[in-house]
């Protein structure tokens, strides 16, 4: 029977390449549901304390960042080593943080602003004197509520 | 000559490169992470319109120097017990209003959780890590005994009852109910606490 043609030998077939477009959409669309933008490269060292009693930041949309830590390695040079804000993607004084919380806020929707949250991403090393600046220029623009950012973990670490 | 067989089929070879670029750019350029910290709400500027007294007795003082020390109620005290100090504290009930209060009803303590104040001061110099710790401690101690009373009420953790309540995926109808005892517990042990503007501690500087 000629039908029943007789493989050669150490041919195997080749394997369907066909799906592999789908299952790769699918990864992509997967990581474009659950991840945000980078919104800022950070010019800071930033290593965050650690702290058990956290709560999640919820809704992105009504955050502001503030992050302060000393500059980078690069910024150095130019900025020193004393711990520095960082506002967007620039360098700023105590005195300007009330305008980017004012100037932020307005950009947000109507029923957003009255519940915006200032999230502090402050490295471990800062000094207090600093924060409290910070904090006194939040009060003067009226942003009361405040998240220091940390990890989740033992608290008693950050005294290393 | 005439095409045969409906026109040519388009290769999608170069499918699966385009979105495995599309996919790298994706991984790149974004963050999974979501942060979590602790929320705290700042004192408004405008002080309050009349003058409250209150009594020593109801504020537990903690100051931080520079170096890290912890000052409790004008004594020396080590980070570690912060927490229990301030449970004992809190959960004093002194003056016998306070049905569901545990302590030890010292006179000389404060009154009754809702009157009880912690105030809290550090130094400019102190480090942000150590202030971190100190608040983490408090915000601990206060959840501890939040958590206590919720088990006494409705057998769950206050902590998990308000991740739950805040958490945008709830249900209304869950949500409803849940608002109604987190308001409960909060309103049994209400978060006072006071953070005066930072001033130099004089005794503790070093000359």
């Amino acid at each position: 029977m000629a039908k029943f043609n007789k493989k050669k030998d150490g041919d195997l077939p080749a394997v369907s390449t066909a799906s592999l477009p789908d299952i790769v959409f699918m990864l992509l669309f997967f990581f474009m549901t659950v991840t945000v933008m980078k919104d800022s490269s950070l010019m800071v060292d930033n290593v965050l304390p650690n702290a058990s009693e956290v709560k999640k930041l919820e809704k992105k949309d009504r955050v502001l960042y503030i992050y302060v830590g000393k500059p980078t390695r690069e910024y150095q040079k130019v900025f020193g080593t004393e711990p520095k804000i960082q506002l967007n993607d620039k360098f700023a004084s105590v005195s300007e943080v009330g305008d980017f919380i004012l100037m932020e806020r307005a950009k947000k929707p109507q029923e957003l602003q009255n519940v915006l949250t200032t999230a502090l991403k402050v490295d471990k090393n800062a000094n207090m004197g600093l924060i409290s600046d910070i904090k006194q220029e939040l009060r003067k623009v009226n942003a009361l509520k405040v998240n220091y950012t940390t990890f989740e973990g033992d608290a008693f670490r950050n005294l290393q | 000559m005439p095409r045969r067989g409906g026109p040519p089929e388009v290769n999608a070879g170069s499918m699966a490169d385009i979105a495995f670029l599309l996919l790298i750019f994706f991984l790149v350029t974004t963050t999974i992470e979501t942060d979590a910290g602790l929320d705290r709400m700042l004192p408004p500027m405008e002080p309050p319109e009349d003058n409250v007294v209150i009594k020593q007795k109801n504020i537990f003082t903690v100051n931080i120097n520079k170096d890290g020390q912890l000052l409790v109620e004008e004594e020396l005290l080590d980070l570690k017990q912060l927490r229990e100090r301030t449970i004992a504290f809190l959960d004093n009930g002194g003056d016998r209003t306070c049905n569901y209060c545990k302590g030890a009803k010292d006179e000389s303590s404060s009154d009754n959780p809702t009157k009880a104040i912690i105030s809290l001061k550090n130094d400019r110099e102190t480090e942000y890590g150590t202030y971190i710790t100190v608040q983490n401690e408090l915000v601990g101690a206060y959840n501890d005994l939040r958590n206590r009373e919720a088990q006494r009420l409705y057998g769950a953790d206050f902590t998990d009852m308000e991740a739950e309540y805040l958490n945008p995926e709830t249900p209304s109808s869950v949500r409803e109910d849940l608002k109604e005892k987190v308001r409960k517990i909060q309103e049994l042990f209400p978060q006072k606490l006071s953070e005066a503007e930072t001033q130099l501690v004089t005794n503790n500087i070093k000359i």
